[in-house]
């Protein structure tokens, strides 16, 4: 018994950690991608013992301290409770979220099989909506409790916003569900190593592309950032519904947009492109399709399908940095008519055409 | 669950219950409803009917709720509403409510088989064998509910594009 409180912590803990790891890596690359594409160096004066060399990694570590160090204040005549919980309601539903995404298939350990993901759950995909779902209140209650108009504004159009994407996100989401006939995220993942024409890997981009695309506009739009970021908006609501946070509470804002892009990253990953499934690789090693199998053991093999996580994780942070140093912002009759007469007809135009296939197909792909 | 848990959630959930009736401001009101939903929910897992918990925090807290606070935020009710003070008809419909509820309760403990419940069947409160059910023995209620909301829409536009 022991035993398996220690293994479900260390899984808890393991999925956590890589979600902020892989953010510290979304804000090197905010740092110094934009820079590269904005053709200007980027930061570089934080030194550490007048040791600059690395100025980016020192820069990671600055950045917090300054926003933990910096006086924390709340203004007059906003409402402290609300204002204190706010940026809470908008990291922890984010971060929750991790719990239910696999990072690998099972390690067998000490005569055990650990299936590798923070919490089982049979509802895992309602899960993600469902914390999706609460995120909003952060974002209106910040906006609320600061007793400024901008704030205001800046949190009336983020809950306007969050609500309108989650329709078309939820939406392709049952695309998904309808093609691999679970809501279990981890089945969802193991479904995807199964090879199409004996060498094609399944992964799920293969059956909704559709439902790709429709999920990660709305992704987007769920974290709030370029270009869908009216609700901060910092050139004309000053930061919109954070404008009155400053020291950690601001630093908490900051890191829930970025967990919220690795989220999306995450989810992506697992739903699309086939989670941890690395070409070839089942339980006990590689099995090409040439007919050469290399057997390897099942740490390596674990380890390996956690680095193609982190990896394609990664890769889809990064693609969403790019994003939003790329676009402009819309204006907001734009933003309400692409949820609403864009992404919604088209993600039930799926949701439709699926159901119709997986009908003719007899059962779930 | 066992029985400290489900005192201290009970505890929770009756007291941020009271807050959504008791507090004078709007805004503290709807939060302490969120609370209350999302505990409930809670209790919802604790029976294995992990499905209604999740609808419950996504269409309850995560949607219906999110509606009142823009409400509330949009018609700017900083100003705590006054409150009817509590007549002899208040009072009635409280006390009537409240013996309605008590009979209720007594009447579903009357039901509860003495020893132990019973073993659970197979699937039981998971998303296949609920949808089951819905889509064959419940099929027809489950139509009419939807037509009744799609003619609450189609009302609630009417009625809007009206006025504007």
């Amino acid at each position: 018994m022991p035993a398996d409180v220690a293994i479900a912590t260390a899984k808890v803990l393991f999925a956590l950690f890589l979600a902020l790891q892989i953010m510290g890596l979304g804000v090197f690359f905010e740092r110094k991608v934009s820079a590269l594409i904005q053709d200007r160096i980027g930061a570089n004066r934080a030194a550490i013992f007048g040791f600059a060399g690395l100025g980016l990694v020192n820069t990671l570590i600055a950045d917090p301290i300054k926003f933990l160090l910096k006086e924390d204040i709340t203004p007059a005549q906003s409402d402290r409770l609300l204002h204190f919980i706010a940026p809470c309601a908008s990291l922890v539903p984010a971060l929750a979220t991790f719990a239910v995404v696999p990072f690998g298939d099972v390690l067998a350990l000490g005569g055990r099989l650990i299936n590798l993901q923070g919490a089982e759950l049979n509802v895992g995909l309602l899960f993600v909506l469902a914390m999706a779902s609460l995120g909003v209140y952060g974002v209106v209650l910040a906006g609320w409790a600061s007793n400024n108009r901008w704030s205001l504004l800046g949190g009336i159009r983020g809950s306007a916003q969050m609500i309108s994407y989650e329709v078309a996100m939820g939406l392709a989401l049952i695309g998904v569900v309808l093609t691999y006939n679970t809501l279990d995220l981890q089945e969802i993942a193991r479904a995807q190593g199964r090879l199409l024409w004996g060498w094609l890997p399944a992964w799920g981009i293969l059956y909704q592309p559709l439902a790709f695309v429709v999920f990660l506009v709305a992704g987007i739009a769920e974290s709030k950032r370029i270009p869908f970021d009216l609700p901060e908006s910092e050139s004309e609501l000053v930061s919109g519904y954070f404008t009155e946070y400053s020291g950690a509470k601001h630093l908490m804002f900051m890191m829930s947009d970025f967990v919220e892009v690795v989220l999306v990253a995450a989810l992506v990953t697992t739903l699309f492109f086939g989670g941890w499934q690395v070409p070839y690789l089942a339980r006990d090693g590689f099995h090409f399709p040439w007919g050469t199998a290399v057997a390897l053991p099942s740490l390596v093999v674990a380890l390996l399908q956690v680095t193609a996580f982190a990896v394609k994780v990664i890769a889809f942070t990064w693609l969403q940095i790019v994003i939003r140093w790329t676009l402009p912002r819309f204006r907001y009759d734009q933003l309400m008519r692409l949820g609403w007469k864009g992404l919604l007809p088209v993600s039930l135009a799926n949701v439709m055409v699926s159901a119709l296939l997986v009908l003719l197909a007899g059962r779930g792909a | 669950m066992t029985a400290p848990v489900f005192l201290l959630l009970a505890v929770l959930v009756v007291a941020a219950a009271l807050t959504v009736v008791a507090h004078p401001s709007p805004v503290y009101s709807a939060c302490a409803l969120v609370v209350t939903l999302f505990l409930l929910s809670v209790f919802f897992v604790a029976l294995d009917a992990q499905l209604v918990a999740v609808l419950q925090v996504i269409v309850y807290a995560g949607a219906i709720v999110v509606l009142f606070l823009f409400v509330i935020m949009l018609l700017n009710l900083t100003q705590p509403e006054s409150r009817p003070t509590a007549g002899v008809p208040v009072v009635a419909v409280a006390v009537g409510g409240g013996i309605g509820i008590a009979a209720l309760v007594a009447a579903a403990l009357r039901r509860v088989p003495p020893a132990g419940a019973p073993a659970l069947p197979e699937g039981f409160g998971d998303t296949a064998a609920l949808a089951r059910r819905l889509f064959t023995a419940y099929v027809l209620p489950f139509e009419l509910t939807s037509v009744l909301l799609l003619v609450a829409i189609v009302g609630a536009v009417g009625l809007a594009s009206r006025k504007g």
